[in-house]
C-alpha cells in the first residue's frame, strides 16, 4: 500500500513570518487539468499594509548592508534552489501543465538569474555612478541608493518561478501570479531559509486586481514595478501612484530579461559634493 | 555714514535692444499667438518691459508640428558632430552676448546683477558647452550602443532661474537627438525670447526648438500633447503630481524637478565662518527663489545661540535694493502673487510660535520686496518649517547628536537636497550617506555644475538634470521595449473606447 502524502497548506510571506491572510479567505489552485492542488491564501488589503510595514522596517537594514553581503545572500538562494529543485520542478509541471523537461528549463533559468543579480549587487554603483569634473575645488560623487519600497506585480502567464526571480531581485512586496502561486510560496520557503532577512520579500497571494491598487496608492511605497499588470487596468495604477510620485516601471509582455535598467530604475542618484582646501 | 550708505553703481539698461513686443517662436520665426497677450513687468519697479504673445491649444499644435517635421526632416539625420557643433555655436554666442541676457535677466526676474552676471548666464554657457561635446558621443552616454533619441520633447521651465533652467532643458534634449518646444513662466519670458534671436544667429535649423510663451493652460496643453514623447518638467510638487498623473499610460518620458525643503546641518565642529556665509548663501541667494535652498538649519544644541546671533549679524549687512546696481545682495520677489504667498505662510510661522527676526531694510516704494527673515525655535511640525516657502525665509531648529540630526533632516516628502557642515571628514560622508537627497553639500552649499547630476528623491521629482545622468532622461537605449508595450497598450485602449 502507497504511502499517503501530506499536502501543504500555502501561505503568505510578510516580514519572514508566514501568515494566513488576516481575511480568513482563499481561493483555490488548480492543475491544468482542472484538479485541486491547493487553498492559497487570498491575500487582503489588510495583509497588503501589513507588508508593506514589513518592507519599511527591512529598508535601513538591507540597504546599509554591504553590496558583497547583498550578493552572497542573493547566490545563497541561488544555491538553496538549486538544492529544491525537484520541488520546483514537480510543482510548476502540476500548475503549469508543462513537461518535467519545460518545467526544468525554467528552473534553471530562474536559478541563473538570480546568480546573474547577485552580481550586480555590488558592482552597478560603479557602472551607473560616477566621479563628475566640476570647474572648481570639489569632490564631487554620484552614486545609486536604493529607492526605498517597491511593490511588483510579477508575470502572471507562465513561468511563475522565473517570472519571480526576474522582478524580485530589486528588494520588496511581490503580487504573486495568480493562477500559478505554488512556486512563489514555495520560493518564500526558501527566503526564510537563505539569509535574506525578514521583511525584505514579502510574497502575497490573491487577485492583484483587488490589491494592486493599495499597494499603488500607498504612501509609504517607493516604486512600483508593473510588470506583470498588463492585463490589469494599469494606467489607473500609474494614477494612482502619481500621487506620492512613485517611481513606475511600465508592463512588460511576458517574463522581463536579465536587465541592469531593472535594478537602476529602483535607484536614485545622489550627488555629493565636497570643499577641497585651497593648499 | 553707515558702511550700508553707497553711491549707486547701476549696470546700464542701454545694452538691451528689446523690442516693443515679441510673437510666439515657432519654426524659426516670430509669429503671433492667438491669445491675449501679456506684458511682461520688472518686479522690482512694477513697470512693463514689453508686451508677450500667449500661445493657446492651437499655437501649442503649431509648435509641436514645426519640432516634429524638425525631427524627422533634419534634426534626427544630421550627424552628432553637427548637432555638437551647433551647441557650441550656441554656447559662444551666448558667452557673447553675456552682459545683455545678464541685464534682461536681473531686469524680468528681479534678481541681483551681480548673481545674473557671475553664476546664471555664465552657467548657460557652460551648459551648452558641456553638452555640445556628447553629441557625437551618445555610445558612451552608458545606455548601450546606438541610444536613440526620444522625438519631441515637451519643456515647462520656472520664473527662479530663467535662462540657466532652459539651458539645463534644452542643452541635453538637442545634444541627444531630440527636438524641443519649451515654454519659459509667464513671469520671465523676456532672455528665452532673446535665446530665439540667438538661435537664428546660430541658424540653428527651423523648427528644432520652438518657444511658446503663455501661463498655466499654455504648459498644460503642451504637457498633455499626443504627439510629444517626453516632458521636462521644473516646477512645484503639486502641478508635477498633476503631470505624473496627466502622462500615466502614454508611454511619455518624463523628468520632474519639484519642491524642496532641504536641511542646512551645521555640527559643533564646523568651520564656523564658511558655514555662517553658506548658510546665508543658502536660503539668501536669489532672494530665495531656489527650490533645492537650504531653508530649515538645523544646528548643534550647543553653538545654536552663536550661530543664529552671527546669521544676524551677517543678513545685517546685506543690501536689499535695485537688482541692476552691482552692489546688491537681495533683489525684488519676482511676482505679486509669491510676494502673496511668502507673507501668508510667515504669518503662519509667527501664528505658530516661531521666533521671528527680520532684518532691518529699507523697502523701496515700488515693486516686490522681502527682507531676510528668520524664524528661532521652530518645531519640526510646523508649517513653515514642513512647506516650501520659496522665499528668504529661514527656519532654525536644533538637535544634539547627527542621529537626531538626520532623522529631522528626512522628515520631509521632498527629498532635493541637503547641507553638512563639520570639519570632520568621516562624520561628513557618515551623514551624507544616511540623508535621503539627490544633491549634498558638504562645507559648501548651492554649486551647480554642468558635470554634476541634479534631481531628487521622493516628492522633490525624479529624473535627474546635468552630467552623464543628464542625458539618460533624453535617450532609450537601442533595446528598451518598455515603450512599445505602453503605447500599444493606450492604442488598445482608445480603440475600445470607440
Amino acid at each position: 500500500m502507497s504511502r499517503l502524502a501530506i499536502p501543504k497548506t500555502y501561505k503568505l510571506y510578510i516580514g519572514g513570518k508566514f501568515p494566513r491572510s488576516e481575511s480568513g479567505r482563499t481561493y483555490e489552485v488548480v492543475s491544468s487539468k482542472g484538479a485541486f492542488l491547493a487553498n492559497a491564501a487570498k491575500a487582503s488589503r489588510k495583509d497588503a499594509r501589513d507588508a508593506v510595514v514589513a518592507a519599511r522596517a527591512a529598508v535601513a537594514g538591507w540597504s546599509g548592508a554591504t553590496g558583497y553581503n547583498r550578493g552572497q545572500v542573493l547566490y545563497r538562494i541561488a544555491e538553496l534552489l538549486e538544492g529544491r529543485r525537484a520541488q520546483f520542478v514537480e510543482e510548476i509541471s502540476a500548475t503549469e501543465g508543462v513537461t518535467a523537461a519545460v518545467a526544468s528549463a525554467q528552473v534553471d533559468a530562474a536559478i541563473d538569474l538570480w546568480v546573474w543579480y547577485a552580481g550586480w549587487a555590488d558592482k552597478y554603483v560603479q557602472v551607473a555612478g560616477n566621479g563628475n569634473p566640476v570647474s572648481g575645488p570639489y569632490f564631487n560623487l554620484s552614486t545609486p541608493e536604493p529607492t526605498g519600497v517597491v511593490a511588483i506585480i510579477a508575470p502572471q502567464t507562465g513561468a511563475s518561478l522565473l517570472g519571480l526571480a526576474s522582478v524580485v531581485a530589486p528588494a520588496v512586496i511581490v503580487v504573486a501570479n495568480e493562477s500559478a502561486p505554488l512556486s512563489a510560496i514555495s520560493l518564500s520557503e526558501v527566503l526564510a531559509t537563505s539569509d535574506v532577512p525578514g521583511g525584505v520579500i514579502n510574497i502575497l497571494t490573491g487577485s492583484p486586481a483587488e490589491i494592486a491598487p493599495w499597494l499603488a496608492s500607498h504612501a509609504d511605497v517607493n516604486g512600483l514595478d508593473l510588470a506583470g499588470a498588463e492585463q490589469l487596468e494599469w494606467i489607473d495604477l500609474q494614477i494612482a501612484a502619481a500621487d506620492t510620485l512613485k517611481r513606475v516601471l511600465t508592463p512588460v509582455s511576458g517574463i522581463p530579461g536579465a536587465s541592469l535598467d531593472r535594478i537602476t530604475a529602483f535607484t536614485e542618484t545622489k550627488t555629493v559634493w565636497h570643499t577641497k582646501s585651497l593648499i | 555714514m553707515s558702511f550700508l550708505e553707497y553711491a549707486a553703481a547701476p549696470e546700464s539698461t542701454a545694452i538691451l535692444n528689446l523690442r516693443p513686443s515679441y510673437g510666439l517662436f515657432i519654426n524659426g520665426e516670430f509669429v503671433d499667438g492667438n491669445g491675449k497677450p501679456f506684458t511682461t513687468i520688472s518686479p522690482a519697479t512694477e513697470k512693463g518691459i514689453a508686451e508677450i504673445a500667449n500661445a493657446d491649444s492651437h499655437d501649442v499644435d503649431l509648435a509641436v508640428a514645426a519640432a516634429r517635421r524638425a525631427y524627422d526632416r533634419t534634426w534626427s539625420r544630421i550627424s552628432g558632430a553637427d548637432r555638437g557643433k551647433y551647441l557650441f555655436r550656441i554656447a559662444r554666442l551666448v558667452q557673447e552676448r553675456a552682459r545683455e541676457l545678464a541685464v534682461a535677466e536681473s531686469l524680468d526676474n528681479g534678481k541681483p546683477i551681480k548673481e545674473s552676471r557671475d553664476v546664471d548666464i555664465p552657467l548657460v554657457a557652460a551648459w551648452f558647452f558641456y553638452y555640445a561635446g556628447w553629441a557625437d558621443k551618445l555610445d558612451y552616454a552608458g545606455m548601450g550602443a546606438s541610444p536613440r533619441s526620444l522625438g519631441v520633447a515637451a519643456q515647462v521651465i520656472p520664473w527662479n532661474f530663467p535662462l540657466l533652467m532652459l539651458a539645463w532643458k534644452i542643452a541635453p534634449a538637442l545634444a541627444a537627438g531630440n527636438t524641443v518646444v519649451l515654454k519659459p513662466a509667464e513671469t520671465t519670458p523676456l532672455t528665452a525670447l532673446l535665446f530665439a534671436e540667438i538661435l537664428q544667429q546660430a541658424e540653428l535649423p527651423a523648427g528644432v526648438v520652438n518657444i511658446i510663451t503663455g501661463a498655466g493652460d499654455t504648459g498644460q496643453a503642451l504637457v498633455n500633447h499626443p504627439d510629444v514623447n517626453k516632458v521636462a518638467f521644473t516646477g512645484s510638487t503639486e502641478v508635477g503630481r498633476a503631470i505624473a498623473r496627466s502622462v500615466a499610460g502614454t508611454g511619455k518620458k518624463v523628468t520632474l524637478e519639484l519642491g524642496g525643503k532641504a536641511a542646512n546641518i551645521v555640527f559643533d565642529d564646523a568651520p564656523i565662518d564658511q558655514a555662517i556665509e553658506g548658510v546665508v548663501n543658502g536660503i539668501f541667494f536669489n532672494q530665495g527663489h531656489v527650490c533645492c535652498a537650504g531653508s530649515r538649519l538645523l544646528v548643534q544644541e550647543n553653538i545654536h545661540e552663536e550661530v543664529v546671533e552671527r546669521l544676524k549679524q551677517r543678513l545685517s549687512t546685506l543690501r536689499m535694493g535695485d537688482p541692476l546696481d552691482k552692489n546688491t545682495d537681495i533683489g525684488a520677489i519676482n511676482s505679486k502673487a509669491q510676494l502673496d504667498r511668502i507673507r501668508e505662510l510667515t504669518d503662519i510661522g509667527e501664528a505658530e510660535g516661531g521666533d521671528r527676526w527680520t532684518a532691518d531694510c529699507v523697502i523701496p516704494e515700488n515693486g516686490f520686496w522681502f527682507a531676510p527673515t528668520i524664524f528661532d525655535n521652530m518645531s519640526p511640525s510646523s508649517r513653515l518649517a514642513r512647506d516650501e516657502v520659496f522665499g528668504p525665509v529661514l527656519s532654525v531648529l536644533t538637535f544634539r547628536t547627527p542621529a537626531e540630526a538626520i532623522a529631522k533632516a528626512n522628515n520631509t516628502p521632498f527629498g532635493l537636497s541637503a547641507g553638512i557642515w563639520s570639519d570632520k571628514g568621516s562624520k561628513v560622508l557618515a551623514v551624507a550617506d544616511q540623508l535621503k537627497a539627490g544633491v549634498i553639500w558638504a562645507n559648501t552649499f548651492n554649486r551647480f555644475d554642468p558635470a554634476s547630476p541634479f534631481g531628487g528623491y521622493k516628492e522633490s521629482g525624479y529624473g535627474r538634470e546635468g552630467g552623464r545622468h543628464g542625458l539618460a532622461a533624453y535617450l532609450q537605449s537601442a533595446t528598451d521595449s518598455g515603450q512599445a508595450v505602453a503605447t500599444t497598450r493606450v492604442a488598445i485602449k482608445k480603440e475600445a473606447s470607440k
